[in-house]
């Protein structure tokens, strides 16, 4: 059984039909991404199975139980945590005091979270050098290291990611994409929105690509590497 | 002045402390003076309502102009039930509290969702309507008697005294403990002064509790607090509740010092004066809401004293200070390091070519 499942997802802004009928699996160990261009509604797709968007129709399941309704911070309790878009790091806060928030969900139990930080900090020693250090100071690669390592803090079955190479030079997004394969290494499901295709698929098993609110295409992400669809739209390929 | 105020956060002897703590215990017998004793005792009062909005303003964020509403349900609830069933004043004033509790979450509950300036002038409205409310006592639901039936309660409606109306209150029962009846303004002084040093130290421990970060987390960014597993609807109501609860204490405590209260005693203007000393003081910080107090209420008492034969100046005055302030200082008189750092990156964003 798939850990995640998405079946015939329908949202809306408004008037704004954002996602017509969406279904797409994730398996426990997977890194999958979804590409698409501006608006295709990657991240409408993530809001709505992390609980911030109520979609109108269609069914999420996690772990087989059904989530679509559950609220978006009861959703952090059954093992999924998002990384926003833009980052969205509490930007007044010093960095541990955003990893700690990272762990609300963990209540008093500091020996977790403790082994929580120890594991972010592994993964991203910068963090751990800047620990005291006020989070809107940080540089855009520190922010959104930051926003990957407080998601983790609550220690989820699934990690998703909105845009991590979002404004970011081509050396530090390379650099963030192996701390991803890292942490699905260690037996974290990810699930990977991404502008930049080229990366994603590379870095992922599996791929959806997404036009206007449809998945038009999907497979192995080699194979949608070499597609000539894909490669043309996407890749940026003549 | 930056400079002293620098200074004076700089400094962290214990020797001031004591000093402090020495001429705060010793006040009464320095100014021997009824009339200073009961501006501080003034200054007691704001001083918990001014933390209890800090709470909501300032730790959750959440704009609110109707804190007034809340101090008078306390103080109506401790007037009613002290003239009509002589409950004892150390009785209703957890009463008060927790009855200005539960007005506030059902108040707030349904305007929660709202932000920023829509919230403040929904809060403008509730203040308003209790403070009318109050006005009118029952006699304002004789129109009910129109309803076909109910004719027989009309003059029961019409003569039925709840709230006094615009004559309020009166008569309210002093505090007693032991024996020993709360009279002089100095035996009020140390039962506020008492008050004010328990709030500090809970406003301490809540600052650093989880719940208190909960609350910075909502007030930075309410859909990343939620993707942490806050709920924030949940932490935003309980902003409002002990933030109520407060203020309905401090109007019990009120209450049972005047031992008149009148509906004119919580209208819009109270709301403005707690607000500003939230603001003035330092949005978000304790010793800040204690030096905006002083700004707000010993302040224009020292002006009442100095300009005596212009008291009409007295506002003018009060008026420019608050706009000075808000262009030269506007993070408050004493900020907490958070809301300062909130301020700064908002300017730094701001500046192009940073």
């Amino acid at each position: 059984m798939a850990l995640l499942e998405v079946r015939n997802l329908h949202a809306y802004y408004g008037h704004v039909h954002a996602l017509r009928g969406i279904s797409l699996t994730v398996e426990e160990g997977e890194i999958v991404t979804l590409i698409g261009a501006n608006g295709a509604g990657k991240t409408t797709t993530l809001r709505s199975i992390s609980g911030l968007l109520r979609p109108r129709e269609g069914e999420i399941v996690f772990d087989g139980e059904v989530i679509n309704g559950v609220p978006a911070h009861q959703i952090v309790y059954r093992g999924i945590c998002q990384a926003p878009e833009g980052r969205k790091i509490f930007s007044t806060l010093t960095v541990q005091e955003n990893l700690n928030m990272g762990a609300y969900s963990l209540g008093n139990d500091r020996a977790a979270i403790e082994a929580n930080r120890r594991r972010v900090f592994a993964l991203f020693p910068r963090l751990e050098e800047r620990k005291n250090q006020i989070a809107g100071t940080l540089s855009g690669g520190e922010q959104q290291m930051l926003a990957i390592g407080r998601a983790l803090m609550a220690r989820p079955r699934l990690l998703m990611l909105d845009e991590p190479s979002l404004g970011l030079a081509p050396m530090l997004v390379r650099a963030i994409f192996q701390t991803i394969r890292e942490i699905n290494e260690q037996g974290v499901t990810v699930l990977l929105v991404e502008q930049n295709a080229r990366a994603a698929l590379r870095l992922a098993d599996r791929g959806y690509v997404l036009e206007t609110g449809r998945i038009v295409l999907s497979g192995p992400a080699r194979e949608l590497l070499g597609d000539e669809k894909v490669r043309k739209a996407y890749l940026g390929e003549s | 002045m930056r400079d002293f105020f620098a200074r004076l956060r700089g400094m962290n002897s214990r020797w001031q402390y004591v000093i402090l703590a020495a001429i705060v215990l010793l006040f009464p017998l320095i100014v021997r003076s009824n009339r200073w004793v009961q501006v501080a005792n003034f200054f007691f009062i704001y001083a918990m309502l001014g933390l209890s909005l800090n709470i909501i303003l300032g730790y959750a964020g959440l704009y609110q102009l109707g804190h007034a509403a809340f101090y008078a349900v306390g103080a109506y609830t401790t007037a009613i039930l002290s003239t009509h069933f002589d409950v004892p004043i150390f009785v209703l004033l957890p009463i008060s509290g927790v009855l200005a509790a539960i007005f506030a979450i059902l108040i707030s509950r349904p305007i929660l969702h709202l932000r920023g300036d829509y919230l403040c002038i929904v809060t403008i409205g509730f203040g308003e309507i209790v403070r009318i409310a109050l006005r009118n006592d029952v006699s304002s639901l004789a129109f009910l008697a129109n309803i076909p039936g109910l004719a027989f309660l009309r003059e029961r409606l019409e003569t039925a005294v709840i709230t006094g109306g615009p004559n309020g209150i009166m008569g309210i029962a002093r505090p007693r403990i032991l024996g020993l009846v709360f009279r002089q303004q100095w035996h009020y002084y140390y039962l506020f002064l008492a008050f004010v040093a328990f709030t500090i130290f809970a406003m301490r421990r809540l600052e650093d509790s989880r719940l208190g970060r909960a609350w910075t987390c909502v007030r930075e960014d309410e859909l990343a607090a939620e993707a942490m597993g806050i709920n924030t609807v949940h932490v935003k109501l309980l902003a409002f509740a002990l933030g109520a609860a407060w203020a309905g204490v401090a109007g019990s405590l009120y209450a049972s010092w005047v031992t008149v209260i009148a509906p004119e005693s919580f209208s819009f203007w109270e709301s403005v004066v707690m607000f500003c000393i939230v603001v003035l003081g330092g949005t978000g910080s304790i010793p800040g809401v204690l030096v905006g107090t002083v700004g707000m209420v010993v302040l224009p008492e020292l002006l009442r004293e100095v300009l005596l034969n212009i008291q009409q100046w007295r506002m003018l005055i009060f008026g420019a200070a608050m706009i000075f302030m808000m262009v030269v200082r506007p993070e408050g008189l004493w900020p907490s390091q958070r809301f300062r750092r909130e301020l700064e990156l908002a300017k730094e964003m701001a500046t192009p070519g940073s």
